[in-house]
């Protein structure tokens, strides 16, 4: 047996009282990316939301693993340090703040493990910065943008992107991406398929929650999961993704037996 | 971090709240009296003329009622004040020469050693009178003048007494009055023509005594083409009872000469900061307030600009932070009065734990005064529902052909926020805090480098009590 990088057994969540994770199984082996795909309102975004620990979601049963360790005992920034990184499909706008400035501080943070700041030597900072900057441009950005204030007048394709500079900053061990590849024309998708490829490795795991294949031909995923209604239906591989695109969701909901 | 103090207008509160042994030469019997006032400018050796505005100005005081808007001055006593306290004979041009106790207090706050490093002259004052007071020697080469005000007054009797209570006469507010009636201190500065200083002068005020009114007052006057920028800092220990603080300030700014005036106040939380401020910009000038008010129990201050001549621009910009025992009564005011101005309002306001921000803003142009650009922007930010945040804007526009945009928000930070910073690996305190920091850069940026690093630790600190 692999080592699992995300362990997920009869996972249970409500929002205002509604359940909207019913019993999710989901096992994620170290190196490996798998997908889950699934009709709007499945709980695939609020699976993500759950796992880095919005509080909006309250876990009522069940329990989550990040390589061994309880998941669901860790404050959100601690799940940020033990490794987890979740890429939105809405990153928010943090006006006055500028994507360096949080990245270094969050770099800082994941690496020390703990509260206390490394030195702020500016040997590192300018090392850092460079990193940055490479990263963007791999990612086709301007050059200014480490410098713009966080994700405040991007477009939709920028945002993304910003998503991924920050996972190859931050080098994170199990990455979860809620629909990166939303709204995004085929070079943008290409453009991020690509930053996501460059982090593929033994040491990297990815959970890619998407609706389309097209940037999963550039990943070549290991395993395909169908979530409905809350529940996890199946886990094949990645033809699977394809007959989806084609034939839709109907076929496999009633295979199961889900209205 | 540079963990040693750096600024002059290091914010962090416990720094502050220490307490020299009293060493004044003079000071005037409690309570305030026309022979107090008398006596004030007796000791001051001053001309008939001030000695009979004060009286006048005490008269005007008298008359006036307390003001029943803004803050809550229920508990203000008149009575209980020391308004003049004289620490020192003379006032120095060395640091070696300031009395020791005193020269150790601006050592502690760090004045001497920002001096050095960055600015083009410093005053300090200390309690009723400058004790110390200097310029380098190349801006006095160019016929800089920047004195303490009494100095001032000796010294240029003609120019002080064309511009002094010009633009804040005494009947227009009853503070101002008070001001007017016992003013000492603050500093007479005048740029000559086209004479630009490119790093900032700087006056530091420290009150020290229990009980005391500070009432300092400044005159600048930036003649034609010249260009300042002048920063001063207020702190002071904290006591049971509630001292005062109650300045005016007037400042002129010639034909194309531009003045910027930046204030970190950060007075202990025992004092009431009630403070006039206000300019005049002619043709082509440009007046920028930038007004940090952290500190005080209770604060009512509203920077003003008359834009009196064609294309004269007007900025005012400033955060407000009031934590639980505070009310910041904070705005801005600007009058358009000539054809072809422009101005910009912004206010940041951040309230916590109770604390109370009120934004209080006039933005009016008179009939005539066409192609007026004005835009007003303030925010609120809420860190706890106990806290409070109001906005009193007025607008009077008596003409037609102007432009005028105006945007007001009041919020909480935004979980979704929070939620973000954190699940990159930032504690609740320290995205918080970036979150702050982010929402008051538009005023941070454009202090000088220093106060801008001590104005985020504060914030950071500040959080870090905030968030469990």
């Amino acid at each position: 047996m692999p080592e699992l990088a995300l362990d997920i057994r009869n996972l249970h969540a409500v929002i205002e009282e509604k359940e909207v994770l019913k019993g999710i199984d989901l096992q994620v082996p170290k190196g490996e990316i798998h997908v889950i795909m699934g009709p709007n309102g499945s709980g695939k975004t609020t699976l993500a939301q759950t796992l880095m620990g919005h509080p909006r979601y309250v876990v009522t049963q069940g329990e989550a693993r990040l390589f061994g360790e309880d998941l669901l005992a860790l404050k959100v920034h601690e799940r940020a340090r033990q490794g987890l990184f979740l890429a939105y499909q809405y990153p928010v706008e943090v006006p006055g703040v500028t994507l360096s400035h949080f990245l270094w501080n969050a770099y800082q943070a994941s690496r020390s493990g703990a509260d206390e700041r490394g030195k702020k030597n500016p040997k590192e900072i300018l090392a850092f910065r460079k990193r940055l900057n490479a990263s963007l441009e791999s990612l086709k950005m301007p050059a200014d943008f480490a410098m713009r204030h966080l994700n405040v007048g991007a477009s939709g394709g920028e945002k993304k992107r910003v998503e991924i500079a920050q996972m190859q900053m931050l080098a994170p061990r199990m990455v979860i991406m809620d629909e990166i590849d939303s709204g995004l024309d085929i070079d943008s998708t290409k453009v991020v398929a690509e930053g996501i490829r460059s982090l593929k490795g033994p040491e990297f795991t990815a959970l890619i929650i998407t609706h389309y294949p097209r940037i999963l031909e550039y990943l070549q995923p290991d395993r395909v999961h169908v979530m409905a209604a809350g529940k996890v239906l199946c886990s094949r591989g990645m033809e699977l993704a394809r007959e989806l695109e084609q034939k839709g969701y109907d076929w496999i909901l009633k295979e199961f037996n889900v209205v | 971090m540079n963990a040693k103090t750096t600024s002059a207008l290091d914010l962090d509160q416990s720094k502050y709240n220490f307490i020299d042994p009293e060493s004044a030469v003079y000071r005037s019997a409690k309570g305030l009296t026309r022979e107090t006032i008398i006596d004030i400018s007796r000791h001051k050796k001053e001309p008939d003329w001030m000695t009979d505005i004060r009286l006048r100005a005490y008269e005007v005081f008298l008359g006036k009622p307390m003001p029943q808007w803004g803050g809550d001055l229920s508990e203000m006593d008149f009575d209980a004040y020391t308004y003049y306290i004289k620490p020192s004979d003379k006032r120095e041009q060395r640091w070696e020469d300031v009395p020791e106790n005193i020269r150790k207090t601006f050592d502690r706050l760090g004045v001497p050693e920002a001096e050095r490093k960055f600015l083009a002259g410093v005053g300090a004052q200390y309690e009723s009178e400058m004790v110390y007071h200097s310029i380098h020697e190349d801006l006095a080469k160019k016929g800089v003048v920047f004195l303490d005000t009494d100095t001032g007054l000796r010294e240029y009797p003609a120019l002080f007494r064309e511009h002094f209570a010009s633009l804040v006469p005494p009947e227009d507010n009853k503070f101002a009055a008070l001001n007017t009636a016992c003013w000492s201190g603050g500093s007479f500065i005048y740029v000559p023509k086209g004479v630009k200083l490119d790093i900032p002068l700087q006056a530091y005020f420290r009150i020290n005594s229990e009980n005391m009114g500070q009432f300092e007052r400044t005159i600048i006057i930036a003649d034609e083409g010249a260009q300042l920028h002048y920063i001063e800092g207020c702190t002071a220990p904290q006591y049971s009872t509630k001292s005062l603080h109650t300045g005016v300030i007037e400042i002129f700014v010639k034909r194309g000469a531009k003045v910027r005036y930046t204030t970190i106040q950060n007075w202990a939380h025992n004092i009431y900061n009630l403070v006039t401020q206000r300019a005049i910009a002619y043709e082509d000038a440009t007046m920028e307030w930038v007004d940090g008010n952290m500190g005080s129990r209770l604060t009512m201050k509203y920077p003003s600009i008359y834009l009196a001549g064609e294309r004269a621009r007007g900025t005012i910009l400033s955060i407000a932070f009031a934590a639980s025992d505070q009310h910041q009564d904070a705005g801005a005011k600007i009058i358009h009065k000539a054809p072809n101005t422009s101005s910009t309002i912004t206010s940041k306001s951040i309230s916590k734990g109770a604390g109370r921000t009120s934004y209080r803003g006039l933005l009016k142009v008179v009939k005539g005064a066409t192609g007026v650009k004005a835009s007003v922007k303030c925010d609120a930010l809420m860190l706890d529902p106990q806290s409070r945040s109001d906005t009193y804007p007025t607008m009077e526009i008596d003409e037609e052909k102007v432009a005028i945009a105006h945007e007001a928000t009041v919020g909480k930070i935004s979980d979704e926020q929070i939620f973000y910073l954190m699940s990159r690996g930032l504690s609740e305190s320290d995205a918080t805090a970036m979150i702050v920091q982010g929402f008051i850069e538009p005023f941070a940026k454009e202090l000088p480098m220093e106060y801008a690093i001590e104005l985020n630790r504060l914030i950071q600190l500040e959080m870090e009590g905030a968030v469990g």
